[in-house]
């Protein structure tokens, strides 16, 4: 646990010293503040006193910003070959995936954080639902780890950052579009398992305030996936043939 | 007992074998040397021993540790210097050294302390402040050491530590090398037959995967050159004197020395010396010995010998 911060640690570092994290802070707060209360259906518009419009853009936001930052993470350790480093220090290979993940999560939930203020403000203009607010985030984070995870899965594939980016877009673009489009084509039971796979609905019903536990096991599984196989992948020079 | 434990150790790439059943032992406070030419899978092997990968067959036992069941405790004891050298060069020296400390599990109070004999034996004290990416390839390789040495390790495993230096940086170097050989098991390996001549009490040779030489420098070149060789310049008619020389019973070869004019090489009988009888043989006829030197075998030759 404590090697996994202290990888953890360093990552963050590097995202603050390499003006990465800013930058990604800074446009994510721009891209969301922009549709939330200026530009579009706005808050103003719907005339109500809720986030989800924020919740809304943060969706698609996160899902292009998250393979940007999640690009790097492994395929840079091999390009630069500081993974031999890494993995030759007193660290299970588990270690670095989980260090690696929890260091996006941590950027991301920071980025969150920085719109409480969004929060505040609509709260002063009427009665918020704070369960439904509350939903909205967790459903956020729920739905970034899953990206993450997916992201550094791509990123253990390739010591290439910009293919290490798409294959992440193209992974995500499954969950995030496509099998939501493909249920709405099919029906039965294949329409509904594609309705299962697609993360719109899962992230729906969260954002709502409504948390089940089939939906955060749908994270969570893709999220364990995810880091499984970027561990396979991270170990692969271990392999006997 | 012991320090390294190495057993038929055997990696594949593919179909190809980068290192072939190779077995031997390292005795705690050994200098090892690796000695090959390019891709003879020394580099592969020390991958292996700091278990950054897993052997296709065979077995590794580090400080009485496996390989395959204990590669975090192993990791522990050995400090290793990869052949690249990577760095995270984003990152300022004394954070990288520390965050090299943190993960190899040195005390949270001795942190600093190691940071700073490492800073001073590496000769880093005047670019202590600067980032990896700021340094020429020699202070980059003096961080790649302080890495290595930075958690005190028992088994200090180096690839080419000397590579990239300048002359007065490799004998700095050399010097702290020896120095830690007193007390720790170091492995490390070079093309450069002076260096690991200089800092090894032991070479191993690998060619192809294979282990084809083993011992002391001196011991090598004993093997390899076998029968005494001297050369000589005899104040006397050449065809006179080798007959005379041919004639000793110490003496199985006499030959005109097709570089030097008028000295010839005179090659003892196994285990013999000719030495005294040739200057016998000279007083007897009332010669001149002008000169007799012995020809030693370079390093260089036992390496072409065995890596051909």
């Amino acid at each position: 646990m404590k090697k996994i911060w202290i990888i953890t640690k360093r990552e963050l570092s590097s995202y603050f010293d390499s003006l990465i994290a800013y930058v990604m802070i800074i446009l994510f707060l721009g891209m969301s503040g922009f549709f939330t209360w200026l530009f579009g259906n706005t808050v103003f518009l719907i005339n109500q006193a809720s986030l989800q419009v924020f919740f809304g853009i943060s969706y698609w936001t996160l899902f292009f910003f998250i393979p940007a930052i999640t690009m790097r993470s492994l395929a840079e350790e091999s390009r630069s070959g500081t993974i031999e480093l890494l993995s030759t220090k007193a660290v299970s290979d588990w270690d670095i995936v989980l260090g690696k993940f929890l260091s996006n999560l941590i950027l991301v939930a920071i980025a969150l954080a920085c719109t409480i203020p969004y929060y505040i403000t609509v709260s002063m203009l009427g009665n918020v639902d704070h369960g439904a607010t509350i939903g909205g985030y967790f459903g956020l984070l729920l739905m970034s780890s899953m990206y993450i995870s997916i992201g550094i899965f791509s990123s253990s594939m390739t010591n290439n950052q910009i293919v290490a980016f798409l294959m992440a877009l193209f992974i995500g673009i499954f969950f995030q579009i496509l099998f939501d489009v493909m249920a709405s084509n099919f029906t039965g039971t294949l329409g509904g398992i594609f309705d299962f796979l697609s993360a719109r609905s899962h992230f729906e019903s969260i954002s709502r305030g409504v948390v089940d536990s089939r939906d955060i096991l749908y994270y969570l599984t893709f999220i364990f996936g995810g880091l499984v196989l970027s561990e396979t992948m991270l170990s692969k020079r271990n392999w006997k043939h | 007992m012991a320090s390294i434990v190495v057993e038929n150790l055997t990696k594949k790439y593919g179909d190809q074998k980068a290192v072939d059943d190779i077995s031997f032992e390292v005795k705690p406070g050994e200098v090892v040397g690796f000695l090959g030419p390019n891709g003879a899978g020394k580099s592969t092997t020390m991958r292996m021993i700091t278990c950054y990968m897993a052997p296709t067959h065979g077995s590794i036992q580090v400080e009485g540790m496996m390989s395959d069941k204990d590669p975090e405790e192993i990791k522990k004891k050995i400090g290793y210097l990869p052949e690249t050298n990577p760095l995270y060069s984003d990152m300022a020296i004394i954070d990288y050294l520390k965050f090299c400390a943190e993960i190899q599990g040195v005390e949270a109070g001795l942190v600093n302390s190691r940071i700073r004999d490492m800073v001073d034996k590496c000769g880093l004290s005047f670019e202590r402040h600067k980032k990896i990416n700021e340094l020429s390839k020699g202070y980059r390789q003096r961080v790649g050491l302080a890495q290595a040495m930075i958690h005190d390790p028992d088994v200090l495993i180096l690839d080419e530590p000397t590579s990239g230096l300048d002359p007065n940086q490799i004998v700095e170097i050399r010097k702290l090398i020896k120095e830690l050989g007193k007390e720790k098991t170091v492995i490390l390996s070079s093309h450069i037959l002076s260096e690991v001549e200089a800092t090894c009490d032991r070479i191993l040779i690998i060619n192809r995967g294979k282990i084809v030489a083993d011992g002391t420098s001196d011991t090598l070149r004993q093997q390899a050159q076998g029968q005494e060789l001297i050369s000589i310049k005899i104040d006397a008619e050449n065809d006179k004197a080798k007959k005379a020389l041919l004639g000793l019973a110490s003496v199985e070869k006499v030959n005109e020395d097709e570089n030097k004019p008028d000295f010839f090489l005179v090659q003892s009988k196994p285990d013999l010396s000719s030495r005294k009888d040739i200057f016998d043989l000279c007083v007897k006829n009332k010669w001149y010995l002008l000169e007799m030197t012995s020809i030693e075998t370079k390093l260089e030759d036992v390496f072409r010998e065995v890596t051909n």
